[in-house]
């Protein structure tokens, strides 16, 4: 099954890159953002094709590598 | 013969760079990012550090600053425009060269001398020289060169490369590559030759006392070649 | 929330401290002021187990601008110039986040230095493993040097030397310590001590957010459910940000708009405040809604304790507030006049135009609790009988394969390598030196700077220990060719409630003390890290000592590769033989025990001051110091260097080769002379009762020792440089 996680910076941690993004996005033009805040992501084909036991691997994965839990957090946000 | 610096928000070689132009003559100026024109000038040289932090992608939000506009009409109007390291990151991201720049291969920053070869001297910024292979430093994580098949055959048609990694006798051989750059490209021209991106960066190389001095030949060549 | 004792506890204060603060201000604090006690009576602002002791360091000389008490020491280096420097830690935040902690203790040492008004010029560090074997090390060190990277790198600052160890007792506790130097105009220094009532009080740089709020406070308990999400977080460093507002304030430092200039490290802005208007025996008045927060709701008392990284507070002269925002405008940085200086000699805090603190500065400072804790001295352990007839059975050649290889003698080049050390264009001698070496912008000085601890030495013998890290950055610094001025000093260690690692601090500081006095080359700045420990194991002791020293001309600085066939080669200082705590005596013969090697004042300063006589007499074509692994792990790094060998001489000393070559006597240097100026370094050595033993001769491709033992130079940086980058790539 693939699944997609996105990890995202906790609230609270500071993220320069969004910071930075913001400010250019603002002289480029785009006026009325609020807040910008970058994240990674992940696809990733696991053997196994119950959706279930896909997710516990991957948020396994996202436990052990993907994430750093000290600043991060993750989401599983698709099972197909 | 007149030269102009852009200082972005995080260049940090800017000052290197105004250091070696003027001590081979150049009349050099430093131009800040959010000015809206270039002033009078024979080379803009875009420099290296890390423009914007690297954020988002290295160059990326440099490449969309209020100069950047005025630099582009100057090099589409023939005027010589040199990006060293992010310089070159910041060229490629606006189009004025083509391809990419990756993460070095083995996802580490590089900071030591290395060889380049020069591949071709019908141009304004190796014209005359009498060598071929050059030690310069390199300071970068981004530097790995890529490009699609196609751009890549245009680029070779038109003897774009500028310069490739290579070892002191101008092999250029993949363990010379440090970053791993598509064939070795360490810097390449546009189709007309005036804008030249390049990783390696000559203004830490000229001194004795320094890394070396092969980046004194070049700025030499080139100011003679301007004049 | 009501405070109690409770809640004082959790903070980290003591029972008596929590009475003492009730006593002085004759009440019970309120939960943000209590924050504000804590903060500045905890032992990183306070120095309470340490002051009694450090006050005995020598921290004045000639050539001292500003010791000990400032955001960094300053040295005198002629011609109206100054160097700015100190090291400090960033232990405990690595260990938890190494890229992260590493980064932001690069980020913190920078900006003591330009808010000084410096430019940074060169960076170093100090850092410390557990064992290879350790499953922990290999990421950590990765996650470190990335780290130091990362920032370094994007500030445009060299990083031109440093030094790295593995040791099993860092297992759980590893040490970064970070050393930045920076250049100013002797009469454009900036300090601290804020004057002058009703000036305006400016914050500038990063948004204030709930970084590194201290653990204590979420204990608490004051904060609602999500506590995952308000968990206190490694600061994340903004190395762009750092790097505008590094430019932002040498800009309006050029200026004479600032009167006192602080940045916000540990505890933020609770002692940046504290600190100027205590300096300037003056009152501060604050209005926290005026504080650029990241986050909403902010608490006065998450933005008192908050650590966020890259800012500043600035105290202005009157009038000059536009003409400063203008420049930090210019740089996209935040701006903000957040309060004035008054004469109540109080900090107070202004919150929805409520009092939310007043807390009379002298409470925080000069009362804060100072303590005389209980120590114990080691004893001079007894030497080790090691028997001489077992070196029998060692081979040279496979000997020297282990010490070359050893993790802390081994090539680092894979970790300089990552980190820029030649932008800003004036870096000469590079990392693996004996000292990193930057000219002085457009002069003809150089300065050299290096970084230097011993804690196998000072766990053996804290006081023996302590005296020879201030030698060996001594020795590394004239072994360039610098006359040392002054040093900094990073002090790491255990516990300081432990007597065993109370002890250690003691004698070591005291090692230090005698040893900088005797050089002349007193102690500037520096920075005490306690409770590096896991469960009841402390640390070795581990004081980390940055040296700084003035090369008049750079054109005569000296480095370590051998230069020329048929040179000679020169040991400078008496080779006595002792190898107890060598790592010969450790790694090969596996015997820990035994005093380390004895520190001999009057020679160090000697021998050390009669080879800086040679080096400026034009007399000397290569130098080294002799440190770990004795005079062969030194010859043999100048012959990989060099890429040319040697011949020793028929060995003419009473003591066995082994002892001969792998012993670690203090006090020696490797030189490298031409044959015509034997006759002349031979006189002045003699002249000088300097003792030196002739080595051998610089000959082609190979290290040849005796009749049995030839190594090849390639064999001799194989062994040198293949470890880490094996180490690093399985």
């Amino acid at each position: 099954m693939k699944v997609s996680a996105i990890i995202t910076l906790k609230k609270d941690v500071l993220d320069p890159q969004g910071k930075v993004i913001h400010q250019t996005l603002d002289g480029m033009g785009f006026k009325g953002v609020n807040e910008v805040r970058q994240g990674k992501y992940f696809e990733i084909d696991v053997k196994e094709n119950d959706p279930k036991k896909a997710q516990k691997i991957v948020e396994d994965m996202c436990n052990k590598l993907l994430a750093n839990l000290v600043i991060e957090n993750y989401k599983i946000i698709e099972i197909q | 013969m007149k030269s102009a610096v852009i200082t972005f928000p995080g260049s940090n070689c800017d000052r290197d760079m105004h250091v070696a132009l003027t001590k081979f003559g150049f009349k050099n100026q430093m131009v800040w990012h959010n000015d809206n024109e270039l002033p009078k000038t024979d080379l803009v040289v875009l420099p290296g550090g890390f423009s914007y932090g690297d954020y988002l992608r290295c160059g990326s939000m440099a490449s969309k600053s209020k100069i950047m506009q005025s630099v582009i009409n100057f090099a589409k109007s023939g005027g010589l425009v040199m990006g060293i390291c992010n310089g070159f990151q910041i060229l490629v991201e606006s189009g004025l060269v083509p391809g990419v720049l990756l993460r070095n291969k083995y996802l580490e920053f590089i900071c030591k001398n290395i060889f380049v070869k020069i591949d071709n001297k019908d141009n304004p910024y190796f014209k005359n020289l009498d060598k071929e292979v050059f030690e310069l430093h390199i300071a970068h994580n981004e530097g790995n060169y890529f490009c699609s098949n196609d751009q890549l055959k245009e680029i070779q048609d038109n003897n774009q490369v500028a310069i490739y990694y290579c070892n002191d006798n101008g092999k250029t051989e993949e363990k010379f590559n440090p970053n791993g750059s598509l064939n070795n490209i360490a810097g390449i021209f546009n189709k007309e030759k005036n804008v030249l991106g390049m990783m390696p960066h000559p203004e830490r190389m000229i001194d004795k006392s320094l890394s070396g001095e092969d980046g004194s030949l070049f700025f030499k060549n080139l100011l003679n070649n301007i004049k | 929330m009501e405070v109690n004792e409770k809640i004082a506890l959790d903070h980290g204060l003591k029972k008596g401290e929590y009475k003492k603060i009730c006593d002085l201000l004759k009440r019970v604090p309120n939960f943000t002021e209590l924050g504000i006690f804590s903060a500045m009576w905890n032992e990183h602002c306070s120095y309470k187990s340490s002051r009694l002791h450090l006050k005995n360091l020598p921290t004045s000389g000639k050539k001292v601008i500003q010791g000990p008490g400032e955001n960094a020491g300053v040295i005198d280096i002629e011609d109206g110039d100054a160097i700015v420097f100190k090291i400090e830690s960033h232990n405990h935040p690595s260990f938890i986040e190494p890229y992260q902690g590493a980064a932001t203790g690069v980020g913190g040492i920078m900006r003591d230095v330009f808010t000084m008004g410096a430019r940074p010029i060169a960076n170093l560090n100090s850092i410390h493993f557990g064992s290879s074997q350790h499953k922990k090390t290999k990421n950590l060190l990765r996650g470190v040097v990335h780290g130091i990277g990362g920032y370094g790198n994007c500030m445009g600052v060299p990083t031109i030397a440093g030094q790295t160890s593995f040791d099993s007792s860092y297992n759980g506790n590893i040490l970064v310590n970070a050393m930045t130097l920076g250049l100013v105009k002797k009469n454009k220094i900036f300090y601290s001590k804020a004057a002058g009532l009703n000036k305006p009080v400016i914050y500038v740089g990063s948004k204030t957010g709930r970084d590194g709020i201290h653990g204590a406070s979420m204990a608490s308990a004051s904060f609602d459910e999500k506590i995952e999400e308000k968990k206190p977080t490694v600061q994340v460093g903004d190395p762009f940000t750092e790097k505008l507002l590094l430019e932002a304030c040498l800009e309006l430092m050029a200026g004479d708009s600032i009167i006192a200039i602080q940045d916000m490290g540990a505890a933020g802005l609770t002692s940046s405040s504290i600190e100027m208007a205590s300096k300037g025996n003056l009152g501060i008045e604050l209005n926290l809604n005026k504080v650029p927060c990241r986050e909403s709701k902010m608490t006065p008392y998450e933005i008192m304790l908050s650590e966020s990284q890259e800012r500043m507070l600035i105290v202005l002269e009157n009038g000059k507030e536009d003409l400063a925002k203008k420049i930090f405008d210019k740089w996209d940085l935040d701006f903000a006049v957040i309060g004035k200086t008054t004469n109540t000699k109080n900090i107070e805090l202004y919150y929805d135009e409520k009092q939310v603190a007043s807390i009379p500065i002298n409470t925080l400072v000069e009362n804060s609790p100072m303590y005389d804790r209980k120590w114990k001295k080691t004893k001079l352990p007894k030497k080790n009988l090691i028997k001489k007839e077992q070196f029998k059975k060692f081979k040279i050649k496979e000997v020297l394969n282990k010490i070359l290889s050893n993790p802390n003698v081994c090539s680092k080049e894979w970790i300089w390598q990552q980190y820029d050390h030649t932008v800003m264009g004036d870096t000469i001698q590079k990392p693996g030196g004996d000292s990193g070496v930057v000219r002085v912008h457009g002069t003809d000085k150089a300065v050299a700077a290096t970084v230097d601890s011993s804690a196998i030495y000072c766990w053996a013998h804290p006081l023996t220990g302590g005296k020879q890290v201030v030698c060996e950055s001594w020795r590394n610094l004239i072994s360039v060719g610098a006359t040392p001025i002054a040093i900094t000093n990073c002090l790491n260690f255990g516990s300081p409630e432990k007597e065993e690692n109370m002890g250690e601090f003691v004698e070591c500081v005291q090692g230090i003390g005698e040893a900088s006095e005797y050089l002349k080359f007193p102690v500037v700045s520096g920075n005490v890290s306690f409770y590096n420990q896991t469960k009841e194991i402390g640390i070795k002791p581990t004081p980390s000592i940055g040296g700084v020293g003035l090369i008049k001309n750079y054109k005569q600085m000296i480095t370590m590769d051998f230069k020329e066939i048929n040179n000679l080669v020169l040991v400078i200082g008496k080779t006595e033989g002792n190898l107890d705590q060598s790592l010969f005596a450790r790694n090969i013969l596996n015997e820990k025990n035994g005093p380390p090697p004895e520190i001999n004042l009057f020679n160090e300063k000697n021998n050390g001051e009669t080879v800086l006589q040679l080096i400026k007499g034009n007399l000397v074509r290569s130098a080294h110091d002799v440190s770990i692994g004795g005079i062969i792990t030194a010859v043999s790094k100048m012959c990989i260097k060099g890429n040319i060998g040697i011949e020793f001489d028929k060995p003419k000393y009473f003591m066995s080769e082994i002892e001969y070559l792998f012993s670690e006597d203090q006090g020696r240097y490797v030189i490298e002379i031409e044959p015509k100026n034997l006759k002349k370094v031979e006189s002045i050595l003699n002249k000088n009762s300097v003792h030196f033993d002739k080595l051998g001769k610089i000959t082609d491709k190979n290290m040849i020792i005796n009749g049995k033992t030839k190594v090849t130079i390639d064999e001799l940086r194989s062994y040198n440089t293949n470890w880490l980058k094996k180490y690093m790539s399985t």
